[in-house]
Parts: C-alpha cells; structure tokens; sequence
C-alpha cells in the first residue's frame, strides 16, 4: 500500500515537472458574437505563446449571463475567464468577486486602452475586466437613398432630421423602411437604446432620491418620438428585432437608417456578408439640442472570477487576448477593418485601420459618451444606457416588455409608461432604495 | 369480415394522410434543406425549394466552431446512462405496484408525476448549491443523475402501466410448477415485459437527449450535450438561418434516426396505460 | 397472493425508487421554502437576514402575477385543445387503410424528437419571421402584409410551436386506443345504420375517453413547465409571460432569489391544485 502510494506521488511528481510547472487548461465562457468566434478561431496562437490550452464555452449573450451570474454570485468556480460586460463589472466589483487587474505588463501598455472605456470597466481606478471590443452607437445610412430623398446627412443630426430623412427614405411597396431600430425587449436589446435616446431628450431613469422618471414629460416626449417614427418609417415586426435582426435587414438592404452598436460597422461594409457594402455611411447619433447625444458606451470584456486556482494563466490570456499583437494577428489574418474595435487608442492612430469608412466615426462616438455625466440633469448613477445597480437588468427588461408592447400596438405610450413607474418604483422600493 | 373499402375512399384517404404527415414533417424537411444552402440562398425570395446549389459549407463552418463529437459524445452518455439508470431503478419499483399493489399504489404513483411539476428555475440555485458541495458541476455523473431523477416517474408510470397487463394467472401457473422468483423473472416475465421496457427506453432516451435547462446551466465545457451546442447558434451576428439549420440538423439527427428506425417499440409499449 | 413475506419484497423493491424522488423533491424543496423566508440577493453579498412572508406578499402583489397565471392556463388549455382535437382526427385517419401508412407515420412522429430549443428557433425564425420568414413569404404572395407572430400574435405562435412538438404523441397514444376497438362493434353499429358521426360520437369517442385522460395527465405535467419556447422566442414579453418564467425572471434577471422562491412555491401550490384537479375530475378513468 504504502508503496503504491509513494509510487503514485512519484508519478505525479514527475508528470508535474515534465508539463512544466504551469500548462493548464483555462475554461473560458463567451459570448457568440463574431469576434469572439474569431478569437476562438485563434487560440492556437495563445497556446503556441504560453503551453496553455483553452476550453470555449461559447453561449448565446442571454444563456451567457445566466450562467456565469449563477456561477459567481455561487462561487461555483466553473470558469477561469468570463466574458461580462461594463454593466456587470462594476457591480462584481465592489462584491469581490473580480481579480483586480494591476500590474499588467509594460508592453500590455494599459494607458492605451481608451479613457471612456477604461473608467467604465475600473472601481475606484483599479481595472477589473479587460476590453475585448468597445463600441458606442452611431447611424448607419445607406448613402444612396439618402441622396434619392434630396438630402445630405450632416455629420451631427438632430432627432428631427433623422424622421424627416426616415419618413422621406421608406418605400413599403419595394419593402425599404427608413429606420431600423431596436425593438425587442430586453435590458440590453430596446432599453439600451431608448435609454440612449431618452439621455438626448433631457430624461433620465432616477432623480437623485433614486424615484423613478418615467411620469416625467421628458420620458414621454421620448418614447411618443420613438413609437411615431417607427410606426410610420419602421420595419414591420420591430417590437421583435433586436441588434442581430435588424443588421440583417439592414444587411440585405431593407433599411434607410439604422441607429446602433458601432461594430455593426464592419459588418454592414464587408461585401461577404452584407449587399449594401459599398453604399453605407455614417453619422453620430442624433440629438434634441440639450447637449446630450444618444449614444451610449458599452465593451465587453475579459475578467477573472477570484478563487480560480489559474489565475496567472487566465492573465496571460487576458493579455493576449486584449493587446496589440492580438490586434495585428487578426489584422494579420483577416484584414483591418475586422479587428476587434474600440479599445485601444493605438488602432485608431494606425494609418492603416483609418482607412475603414467607420473608424474616424466610431473612435467620435466613443469618446462623446460620457458614463459619469450621462444625463442632462443630475443623476446618482453610473452608466450610459444602463444604470449600475444590480436590479437594473430585471426592471429594465421588464419596462422594455411594456414599451416592446407599445410598439406592437397593444398599449398606448402612455399606458406603458405608467406600468414601467409603478413598476420600477415596486422594485426599487423590494431592493430597499426607497 | 372486413369491410370492403373502394379503391377511391382509400385513395382519398391516402391523399389526405399524406397530406398532414408531410405539413406535420415540414419545419424538420425546411430545416435540413435550409442547411445546405448558403446563407444567401437560405432567405433567398421567392424561397428556393430545391432549386439551389447543395453546399456543405455549413457544417464545416460549424465543425470549424465547435467540437461537434464531443456534445454528441456527452448527450450519447448522458441520455443512455440516465436512462439506463432509471430502467434499473423502476423496473423493481414498478414491478411490485403491479402485481403487489396496496391501497395506496395509486398514490405513490401520482405523488412521483407530481414531482415533476417542481419548476426547475426555482430551484436552480439549490441544485447548483449541492452540485458545487459534491463537486458534481460540469460532470457527466452529475447530470445523469439529475436527469434521470427527472425522467424516473415516467419510468416507474410506464412499466406499472405495461407489467400491469401480464396476466398474474401465468405467474401462478409458474409457481405450481415450482419455479422460484429467479426463474418467475428470468423465463416468464422477462419476456412478456420486454416490449414495455424496450419503449419505455426509447422514449426516456428521447426525453434526456432534449432536456434543455439542467443541462445547460450545470455544464460548462466537459459534460455540455448537444443542448448546449446549439445555444451557442441560437442569434450569431448577420445572416445565419443556414448555419443555425445546419447546427439544429447535427443536434436532431441522431435521435430522429434513432426514433425512426426504432419506432415499431416505440409506439408499441407507448400506451401509458391509456388502453385496456 | 399478496402474503406478508411478498409485501415485505414489495416494498424493498419500491424503496429505492420512492427514496430517490423523495430527496429529489425534499431536499430541493426545503431549500426553497427556506430561501423563500429569507432576503436573498446574491448580487448583493447573499443572505442579508429573515424576510419573514414579505417575498410571498410581494410576489402576488406584482402586477405580472395574475397576468402570468393566465399565460400559463392559456397556455397549457390552448396545446391540451390543440393536441387533443388534432390527434383525435389524425389517428382516425392513420388508422384507415391507406398507401404508405408506415412511412406517414414516420412523419407524424418526427416532430416528437426535436429539441425544444431547436423546433423554438427554427419555427421562430425560419417560419415566423415578418421578413425572411416563410410564412411572410406566404402572405405575401397572396397580398397580404405579413403577420409580426411574435408580437401581434404572441400567444397562439407559442401555443402553435409546442403544440407541433407534442401532437405526434397524442397522436400515437390515441392510435394505440383505437386500433385496440373492437371492430364487430363498429362493424355491427353500421349494420345498424349509424352513420360515421354517431359512430364517432358514440362508439369511438368513450372508447378514446381513457386515452384522452392519458394524455391531458402527461402533458400537462410537462407543459405546466414550458420554458425553452418561451425563453427563444418572446422573453416573456407580449403576454407570454407564464408564472415559470416569471420565476426565471425574478431569480436570474433581478437576482432576487428570495422572491423568486417564494413563486416557486406557488408555482408548486398551481401544479397540486392542477393535480388534484386532474385526479378529481379524469383521473376516475385511470381506475376503470
């Protein structure tokens, strides 16, 4: 017995040395948007660079947060690296459930990750998660209807011009709709945009005693703006089209305008996928004239749940996954205008990436969104399109359904917004804020 | 004496039975013809029927995305060792409510349906509590069990229902000739009762291979079946009814084969008691 | 035959089964009730204290709670009527002599085998989609404007999709019980000059009656917990929201797993009150 057991500890031992102290297998989750299928695509590299072998766990964006929400909030322990967004990070954050991202390598060079970004995945200026892409939202146009409407998109349109150009450009015997926009609900589906949208109009979710807005006229003016226009430029259906529905309508060239993610920019110009490649331009998202514009900032990220025994691993793929080289192997690969956007100061600077028609647009937006100062008026959270409290998700999907019920016709715009306050303020007064 | 039918009325009947079964077999047809256009042809207007050029350019993409064996793998194990499980489990358990009932047979019964009914969201947090005390997340002992916990009252409901129609004047019979409770099963029973389990089998088979919440939220990247596989193509960025349809073929495939070629035990012990 | 010794066998052979579901329901159960007492929020740092019936109050109290119980009745009635109808008149007709008649059934069943989240996406995108969809394509082509089924028509497009999943089994349970009639009887009440609907009415209809019992049972226990459909296609929204989804909502989106208990113990009081209901009202068929 006693034998056995030395033997055994002896094998250990020497398989220990021979694997080198440190090749380990990280489980990842992620979420399947393009990028991230590129970059699963590319793990060969990272284990070439470091011994290390990668297990994906690769989940639709809403099975995603499932599952990694039960696993950290459990200490589950299943994954080595989640994906997670600047919504999440915060909130996991403060919990203590985040390894903290410091001494990052010099050639990491963190500064280069852009300011907007790097503040809404940090806690008190200590990084938390990584930056895999950024992105804000902007307006994507076709460039030909525009023109067959008689007019010019001007480099920062009002709300105002935006219905006219829509209302103008929509031809539903032909089946083009002048204006695709989010309509699914969801927290992150037409809550993130209306949420956007409703900063430019001078509206905002909470007060500073954290009451709810949606009784505010601010509130109604947005949401009465977004039902007209779709109602009488938009898509048939759009209470059901979120990002992934509308990019192939616009894709297949069934939009005027589309107001959305900036990554959607590589993907409406790349002639593989898209009919409209060659057609497509861009314009920062529209405004009312209060000094808000309706965009909103948003990176998905890499992050490290504490107590994973791999942690030094999980940074080096961190690191690989989110540094420059990352970006020239993909660049490398598949060509400029497909690198994962919106991080690093550095790509907009190279000359080479400027070339994308988006990118000078998308780096505008970007910086012109401010998650500190969201509002018009003042507000006590964080968060462009999103407030970074944890009962966030669960009250904005559920206003999101309301106003989704609005668009499809079911409810009035005010009858929606009625059910989102008393809902919100039911909520708000369980999670003990009021 | 059977009826005489005219060739027409059967003719007629033909046409109409065809008619629902190809409606009823459509979605799956679409599906499978779906993922062997490309991505431009699958949205194609007018849609294309069968007027495309057949690609296989799908199933490499999603080969290229995910290790397609390996899901398989799992749900092969899962499903089978679940259901096995189950089998081993009931077959006693079943076996003494029929031919040993007592007044609350019937309860016991019902009681473990009513098990089913526990809503699995709502106890999601508590299953994944002990999962990760007893070390059972991600393992495909873990979701066996779980599974089959699932499945065991439709199990224990399927074979009551079928022993429950062996006559008991053959094991009576049995006895008188000596035989002990070995042989009893062995050469009497074993044989009448084979049917029953046999498409008891098939259909818990079918059940585990589609659960589609415990395995998807107590797996990660080692014991994730088939379940998990297509929820990572459920809403791709772009154009992707091809590839989604090429995904939901692989995921169905090999259980609609299954259930084909072995749909005469199927639907034979399929009765839940529902026929006397 | 029963003698005590065989009773004893019995209930050896009955314990592992009955011990298993019993942990399998205690244990989880137990945690449920405890957690629905407490102030769970694991987004904020876990269990912050007892919550007394606060999460019980408030679950009822929200404006989704009736509104979902409703979903969830509709939508369990509305697959019941359509699986029940249907499969009464397909098996009648699959049991006539007809060409093929394997290979028809072959059809029939195929949709029993497909993965909810599979048969959820592909009716939800290939099929019901208001542009690319083929039944936009359809409407089209006879000038209509294509239905937005997952808005305008939320509830019969779920009720329609689950319905496809469990008709074949319907289907076949009802074939079994017919194909078990005795045909003299039929043969003789035509003799009598029963046309074929008071045949149906009277003869085939009570002989199906146990088989439909059957199949109300079984599928209601798995419809009761319908979640894949719901969670592909409308995420609860345009009144889709079932009293399961709900939950799903108040422990994974709000991360409120206190409230989220507590309507899971009303999700379990539903589902008795539906089975005794069952039991009560057809069950009495299971005994005859």
């Amino acid at each position: 017995m006693h034998l056995q057991k030395a033997a055994c500890a002896a094998a250990a031992l020497s398989l220990f040395a021979a694997g080198g102290a440190m090749a380990e297998t990280l489980t990842i989750a992620t979420v399947n948007n393009g990028d991230m299928i590129r970059m699963q695509g590319l793990t060969d590299d990272f284990t070439a660079k470091t011994g290390h072998k990668v297990e994906w766990v690769t989940l639709e964006e809403n099975v995603l947060r499932q599952r990694v929400t039960t696993d950290i909030s459990t200490k589950g322990g299943q994954f080595d690296i989640m994906t997670i967004g600047m919504y999440e990070t915060p909130i996991w954050a403060r919990n203590g459930w985040l390894a903290p991202l410091d001494n990052l390598s010099a050639e990491y060079d963190v500064d280069d990750i852009l300011p907007a970004i790097r503040n809404g995945l940090s806690v008190d200026g200590t990084l938390y998660a990584a930056p895999f892409y950024g992105e804000s939202s902007m307006i994507m146009y076709r460039k030909d209807l525009m023109e067959a409407a008689g007019l010019t998109m001007p480099e920062a349109p009002s709300w105002d011009f935006v219905a006219e150009a829509a209302r103008k450009m929509t031809d539903r015997e032909n089946g083009i709709y002048g204006i695709c926009l989010r309509g699914k609900a969801g927290w992150g589906e037409n809550m993130a945009f209306l949420t956007a949208m409703s900063n430019s109009f001078g509206a905002r979710w909470f007060d500073m005693e954290w009451r709810p807005q949606f009784d505010t006229p601010e509130w109604k003016q947005t949401l009465t703006f977004y039902l007209d226009l779709m109602n009488e430029a938009g898509p048939p259906g759009a209470s059901a089209n979120g990002f992934n529905e509308n990019l192939s309508l616009f894709q297949q060239g069934k939009c005027g305008m589309w107001i959305d993610a900036t990554v959607a920019a590589s993907f409406v110009t790349n002639p593989k996928e898209s009919t409209v490649a060659d057609k497509v331009g861009f314009a920062l998202a529209p405004d009312a004239g209060l000094g808000k514009r309706s965009n909103w900032l948003w990176a998905w990220a890499l992050a490290i749940p504490t107590g994973t025994k791999k942690e030094a691993a999980a940074r080096q793929f961190i690191e690989w996954a989110t540094s420059k080289a990352y970006l020239e192997l993909v660049a490398q690969k598949e060509g400029w205008p497909n690198v994962p956007p919106g991080t690093r100061a550095s790509l907009y600077a190279n000359p080479e990436y400027a070339k994308a028609p988006f990118a000078e647009m998308t780096l505008k937006s970007i910086n012109s969104a401010d998650p500190l100062h969201p509002t018009v008026k003042p507000v006590p959270y964080v968060g462009v399109q999103f407030v970074a409290i944890p009962e966030f998700a669960g009250i904005a999907t559920e206003v999101g359904q309301e106003f989704s019920a609005a668009l499809a016709g079911q409810q009035t715009a005010e009858e929606a917004l009625a059910k989102a306050q008393a809902l919100t303020e039911d909520a708000m007064e369980a999670a003990g804020y009021r | 004496m059977a009826r005489e039918h005219s060739p027409r009325r059967k003719a007629l009947l033909t046409v109409a039975a065809w008619t629902a079964g190809l409606l009823i077999f459509f979605p799956i047809l679409w599906t499978i013809l779906t993922s062997f256009k490309t991505e431009a042809q699958a949205i194609a207007d007018p849609p294309l029927f069968l007027n495309f050029d057949w690609t296989l350019e799908n199933y490499a993409a999603v080969q290229e995305r995910s290790d397609y064996m390996r899901f398989l793998w799992n749900s092969i194990v899962i499903s089978g060792a679940s259901t096995l499980l189950g089998v081993l489990i009931a077959v006693p358990a079943a076996w003494s409510m029929a031919f040993v009932p007592s007044k609350r047979t019937k309860d016991i019964l019902l009681w473990m349906l009513s098990t089913k009914m526990l809503p699995a969201v709502g106890v999601l947090y508590p299953i994944y509590l002990i999962f990760i005390e007893l070390g059972l997340l991600d393992t495909r002992a873990g979701l066996t069990v779980v599974i089959m916990l699932i499945n065991l009252p439709i199990i224990v409901w399927m074979l009551y229902t079928y022993f429950r129609e062996i006559p008991v004047d053959i094991l009576e019979a049995a006895r008188m000739d000596g035989a002990d409770l070995r042989a009893e099963i062995l050469y009497v029973l074993a044989p009448m009762a084979l049917p029953g389990i046999a498409s008891t089998v098939l259909l818990n088979v079918i059940l585990a291979w589609n659960e589609a919440f415990w395995t998807l939220n107590l797996t990660a990247a080692n014991a994730a079946p088939l379940t998990a596989f297509i929820a990572s193509y459920s809403s791709p960025e772009g154009l992707f009814y091809a590839k989604l349809s090429a995904a939901s073929t692989m995921a169905i495939a090999p259980i609609l084969i299954l259930g084909w070629f072995s749909q005469k035990q199927l639907v034979r012990g399929l009765t839940f008691g529902a026929v006397k | 035959m029963a003698t005590r010794r065989s009773r004893a066998a019995a209930r050896m052979m009955m314990a592992p089964a009955v011990v298993l579901l019993l942990g399998w329901m205690l244990v989880p159960l137990t945690m449920t009730l405890w957690f629905s007492f407490r102030r769970y929020l694991p987004m904020r740092g876990g269990d912050l204290g007892w919550a007394g019936f606060d999460n019980y109050v408030r679950f009822v109290s929200s404006s989704a709670f009736w509104p979902s119980i409703q979903a969830t009745l509709v939508i369990v009635g509305g697959v019941l009527a359509a699986t029940v109808a249907l499969g009464v008149l397909l098996a009648l007709l699959l049991d006539q002599p007809i060409w093929g008649q394997g290979v028809v059934r072959v059809l029939v069943i195929a949709p029993f085998f497909v993965m909810p989240t599979v048969s959820a996406l592909v009716w939800k995108n290939m099929f019901m989609d208001p542009v690319n969809g083929l039944f936009a394509h359809l409407w089209r082509l006879f000038g209509a404007e294509p239905l937005a089924w997952m808005s305008e028509a939320s509830l019969p497009s779920i009720v329609l999709i689950v319905s496809w999943q469990w008709l074949p089994f319907a289907t076949l349970i009802l074939l079994t019980a017919i194909q078990s009639l005795d045909r003299e009887q039929l043969e003789a009440a035509e003799m009598d000059g029963a046309g074929p609907l008071s045949r149906f009415v009277h003869i085939i209809l009570p002989h199906l009656s146990r088989a439909v019992t059957v199949v109300i049972l079984i599928q209601t226990i798995f419809l009761l917990s319908v979640f894949a459909e719901i969670f592909v296609t409308t995420q609860g929204s345009f009144g889709t929201r079932t009293l399961t989804y709900l939950i799903y909502q108040r422990v994974l989106e709000s991360q409120n797993v206190g409230l989220g208990s507590a309507g899971g113990v009303y999700a379990i009081i539903l589902a008795n009150i539906v089975a005794i209901f069952l039991m009560r009202i057809v069950g009495k068929n299971l005994d005859a």
